[in-house]
């Protein structure tokens, strides 16, 4: 059971007018639709949806990073409505929410917030204040895909030591390997190197 | 890897300073057996008393994800196993679930009725598991966990005739299962179930009224129903707060609508609330086993038309979730039309279960920590993934 996603946009409209919200629609046969909201003003939709009564979305669930290097490929799977704005095609971080409602047992309300785009402009809010069950899945993607939450109250790596400097779930991310300790390195791992060192021929 | 990670080279012991030098800390694990694996809890004590508590994970880190989104979905299948591997047959049921809500997958009857008997009996596993190991970090070593493994060891031996192996199942498939039920194996596990009860009713006569059990789990790592709602906190875990969430009532995946079960509620959410649920869960669950059995129909064991070769779902996403032994497991797919999914994320109960970990120890006793955490119910395939 879900509520009708168009009713929650209607009123989270009226109930926060200054924030942007948008509909995305799910080809998918799961038709779990998904409401895009200002990156900025993500912990705000979320305090109203957990505290107004009617809705009392109390559990978030999941919390998702997916990297957009092609960022015309996310409209794909979450389509926007005909006449708004398409997605920088220059790519960007995205971070999905699935809220769901303990004692109305409703659910999931996916949102989903997006990043400017994949390196100077990574910020979104941090929704640690309203759930919990954010502060480490927020950290993972912190430390997996670069996403930088303002708010966190220990925004620090999770998964992978913090002396790490990349992020490995990034699309365009090269994994390191052993070449270095080749005794005579040759052929395939000398080409496998060049990805490390492009220029070090 | 060039550099020594620095999460091993902080001082592990002893850490004292002009202002705290009454501070002691003390790193926990990552090779602890009360760590159930290789989980490490940096904890600051002043005495006895738990003043700080910093979980350090990552060391069983491989990236599933990153691996997942590099294969096809069905090579994804036996990885799954390795998630939680207490109960790979829950894992595999999560993401063949995930899998068929975002293409669309129908399931057969009989196929339906085979992965809720394999779910429970991973349940009934998980959960005599737990209690073996709980009772090894209240200092029971071995006696407990030995009675424990004798009847895990009995289910194990019905998962490696169905599926060829003991643990590691790989069994369900996309619109089914793998293969259909070999000869007389339904009826051995209806003997299984008739024989669960007894054992059940042994184990808790040495537990329930246990004075060393008693004092070591009641009142202890209790905390109110809405923080832990707020904080993730799911499965058997919340329950025993006294929150009547359940997924399979809630939302009944597969065919949990057509069969009766309670669920169980404790009032207290202390640890020994924790264990006790875990008990009444059992029993609820060789109730659905049996009705299961009866009910169990003839038919393909997997949808005729389920494609297992150049497997492409429709461009979308879906979040599948089930309630699995430990919490909610849920798979969160998007797929951009090619046979290899653009993003695979797992729900991990284990990992989002241990985010209060530190608010519930707080005030308390070293010792607490360890039956606290074992409360919880953690396997680290799952919460480093």
């Amino acid at each position: 059971m879900s509520d009708p996603i168009e009713a929650i946009l209607t009123r989270l409209r009226e109930a926060l007018p200054g924030v942007a919200i948008a509909l995305r629609t799910n080809p998918s046969p799961s038709a779990q639709h998904s409401l895009l909201v200002d990156a900025a003003r993500i912990a705000d939709v979320c305090r109203f949806l957990r505290d107004t009564p009617a809705l009392d979305y109390d559990l978030l669930s999941n919390v998702t990073g997916v990297d957009w290097p092609d960022g015309t490929k996310a409209d794909v799977v979450a389509v926007p409505a005909a006449g708004e704005g398409s997605a920088a095609a220059g790519g960007f971080l995205e971070v999905l929410y699935h809220l769901y409602s303990t004692s109305r047992r409703v659910g999931p309300l996916v949102l989903r917030a997006r990043t400017a785009d994949r390196s100077q402009n990574v910020t979104i809010a941090s929704v640690v204040a309203v759930f919990r069950s954010a502060e480490f899945q927020e950290r993972e993607i912190f430390d997996l895909y670069g996403v930088q939450f303002s708010g966190h109250p220990d925004l620090r790596r999770i998964l992978m030591w913090d002396e790490f400097e990349d992020h490995p779930m990034r699309k365009d991310y090269v994994a390191p390997d052993d070449y270095e300790y080749e005794p005579t390195p040759h052929d395939a791992v000398l080409e496998k190197a060049k990805l490390h060192y492009p220029c070090s021929e | 890897m060039t550099s020594a990670p620095s999460m091993f080279s902080s001082s592990p012991v002893l850490e004292s300073g002009p202002d705290n030098d009454q501070l002691l800390r003390v790193s926990l694990g990552p090779q602890h057996p009360s760590t159930h694996g290789v989980f490490r809890m940096n904890v600051v004590l002043d005495g006895e008393t738990v003043v700080s508590l910093k979980p350090v994970f990552g060391y069983l880190h491989r990236n599933h994800e990153k691996i997942a989104e590099n294969v096809t979905y069905l090579s994804s299948m036996p990885y799954t196993d390795r998630l939680d591997y207490i109960c790979p047959l829950s894992n595999n049921w999560a993401y063949a679930h995930a899998v068929e809500k975002l293409a669309g997958i129908e399931v057969p009857e009989r196929a339906q009725y085979m992965r809720v008997i394999l779910a429970e009996l991973t349940r009934l596993i998980n959960h005599t598991a737990f209690a073996g190991f709980i009772l090894g970090d209240m200092g029971a070593w071995g006696s407990a966990l030995m009675y424990a493994f004798r009847e895990r060891e009995k289910i194990l031996d019905l998962f490696e005739d169905l599926t060829g192996a003991r643990m590691m199942a790989n069994f369900m498939r996309f619109g089914g299962c793998r293969n259909d039920l070999p000869a007389g194996w339904a009826a051995r596990v209806g003997v299984l179930v008739e024989q669960y009860g007894p054992f059940l009713d042994e184990m808790e006569k040495f537990l329930v009224g246990n004075e060393i059990l008693l004092s070591r789990t009641q009142d202890v790592g209790a905390l109110p129903k809405d923080a832990l709602i707020n904080g993730g906190i799911t499965g058997p875990m919340l329950r025993a707060a006294g929150v009547n969430y359940d997924i399979r009532k809630v939302e009944p995946y597969g065919i949990y609508d057509r069969f009766e079960f309670r669920i169980p509620l404790g009032e207290h959410g202390d640890c020994y609330d924790r264990i006790m649920i875990r008990f009444l869960e059992m029993r609820e669950s060789l109730q659905i086993l049996r009705q299961a059995l009866a009910q169990l129909p003839d038919g393909p064991f997997i949808h005729p038309k389920a494609k297992i070769r150049n497997f492409k779902p429709p461009v979308g996403e879906a979040y599948g979730r089930i309630e699995g032994p430990k919490g909610e497991l849920g798979f969160h797919l998007i797929s951009d039309g090619s046979t290899n999914p653009y993003r695979y994320r797992v729900r991990p109960p284990s990992f989002i279960n241990l985010t209060l970990i530190e608010d519930m120890c707080l005030g308390l006793d070293l010792a607490d920590v360890v039956v606290i955490l074992g409360s919880v119910d953690i396997v680290l395939g799952e919460v480093d993934r």
